[in-house]
């Protein structure tokens, strides 16, 4: 078979909708596509875990530290789900950790965003999870078999970040006068931020129109901003609180609401490394890398020691 | 076929290469730890079923991840972990001749014999 007619039996599994799997044929692009998106994918959950973390040790009493520790252990899982997709395709964890470690490989410029304040857990949970849930959700559908498996078993568990987050913000927002302040500045610093989560305008992005075609992704950049611009215009007005946006309006005509524009500028700045925690963020992972070094050897030391031992026996 | 474009794995998901064996390489730090398949029962008489992968420098410790990872939310009442380089996977290229010979046997199918109405349930 040549490689042209490799190529369209699989483009007629995709439109098929059969799955593909780790063993099954596949164009190489297709494959540096999927190790690009899910390591990425994976390095936002391990990066996510640190602004959390971050009030672990302040959460304001035992029940919201115990629900923020179990979302910031839920994101390493999620994490670990990624990475092992990943490994299907044949990159290896500890280059893919490597690649994080060095600043190649990118992650989620959110999460290079500060959390100054406790309001911030309740706006990350509502707006950023929100924000990721809508791109997952589509991703239990992505045409990789092991994507879309590790896709839908952190779905099951990424709806409880979201409304955890929602219902923090919802106390607040019916507390004292400082209370609803802090509330309302949290959404104030984190919206805009959020909305750059989907990546450049589909008249801009380079990855999306082979991806669609793939059924990687099947929802463009701008249709997913607008489900989440649809869907967070409505809950705000649950908690009294306002977007920062003065052009958001529903749109009779286009059964939409209208926002204005992101500021794109800084969209690539913080993508190119110059956002407010970026080095700080880089600089965690690889004290935690370095400062684990031991462990792992010793672990690794032990298991030979073991199978050593078992071997003498046998 | 032409072979280059082809990409031979052998064990189950997990590319030949980076399979995790410790006889290839010298189990150390630098070389990573082997990766284990995971497989959860879900509750007592089903099936243990496969859940995914992690990777873990002996069995006890893959057991301990396999709960941390795979069974946050009683997932499960109790796990197996196997070094995936142990696992043997059929050839997806041979699907064609390997699977479809069951496919024109359909009297293997209770629904292929028709039955008058009176004989109920059989």
């Amino acid at each position: 078979m040549q490689l042209h007619d490799l190529e369209q039996a699989f483009q007629d599994k995709i439109d098929q909708e059969t799955k593909i799997e780790p063993r099954d044929w596949m164009p190489e692009a297709y494959r540096k596509t999927n190790v690009r998106q899910i390591s990425q994918h994976a390095h936002s959950e391990i990066v996510g875990m640190l602004p959390e973390g971050n009030w672990i040790s302040r959460a304001p009493s035992l029940k919201r530290k115990a629900i923020l520790i179990a979302k910031v252990q839920d994101e390493a899982g999620h994490g670990l789900y990624l990475y092992s997709a990943a490994e299907t395709l044949g990159t290896s964890r500890d280059q893919m950790i490597d690649d994080l470690n060095s600043g190649k490989a990118k992650y989620s410029s959110i999460f290079n965003y500060p959390t100054l304040t406790w309001a911030d857990m309740g706006a990350v949970g509502w707006l950023v999870d929100g924000a990721a849930i809508l791109n997952q959700v589509m991703l239990c559908r992505t045409s990789y078999g092991p994507y879309a498996r590790a896709m839908v078993r952190i779905c099951k568990e990424e709806s409880f970040h979201q409304r955890q987050g929602f219902e923090s913000l919802l106390v607040m927002s019916k507390g004292t006068a400082e209370q609803k302040a802090m509330c309302q500045d949290a959404i104030n610093r984190w919206w805009w931020p959020s909305l750059m989560m989907f990546g450049p305008k589909d008249s801009e992005s380079t990855n999306s129109d082979q991806s669609m075609k793939w059924k990687i992704k099947r929802k463009t950049n701008d249709e997913l901003r607008q489900n989440f611009v649809d869907m967070i215009a409505v809950q705000i007005k649950l908690l009294g609180m306002t977007l920062p946006d003065p052009d958001l309006k529903w749109n009779e005509a286009r059964h939409h609401y209208d926002f204005g524009e992101i500021n794109w500028e800084e969209f690539w700045n913080v993508v190119k490394g110059n956002g407010p925690c970026n080095k700080q963020r880089l600089d965690a992972r690889r004290k935690a890398h370095e400062e684990g070094a031991w462990v792992r050897a010793a672990a690794s030391a032990y298991a030979e020691k073991q199978s050593q031992h078992q071997q003498k026996v046998a | 076929m032409n072979p280059c474009f082809v990409r031979k794995y052998l064990y189950g998901d997990i590319p030949e290469e980076t399979g995790g064996s410790t006889e290839q390489q010298p189990t150390s730090a630098a070389a990573g730890w082997p990766l284990w398949e995971v497989f959860i029962r879900s509750k007592q008489g089903l099936d243990h079923k496969h859940a995914g992968s992690l990777r873990a420098a002996d069995a006890a410790m893959a057991i301990e991840n396999a709960r941390d990872v795979y069974t946050r939310r009683q997932e499960g009442v109790s796990l197996w972990v196997v070094e995936s380089k142990f696992i043997h996977a059929s050839n997806p290229d041979d699907a064609e001749s390997f699977y479809t010979p069951a496919e024109d046997k359909i009297y293997r199918h209770p629904t292929f014999y028709d039955l008058p109405d009176e004989v109920k349930h059989m």
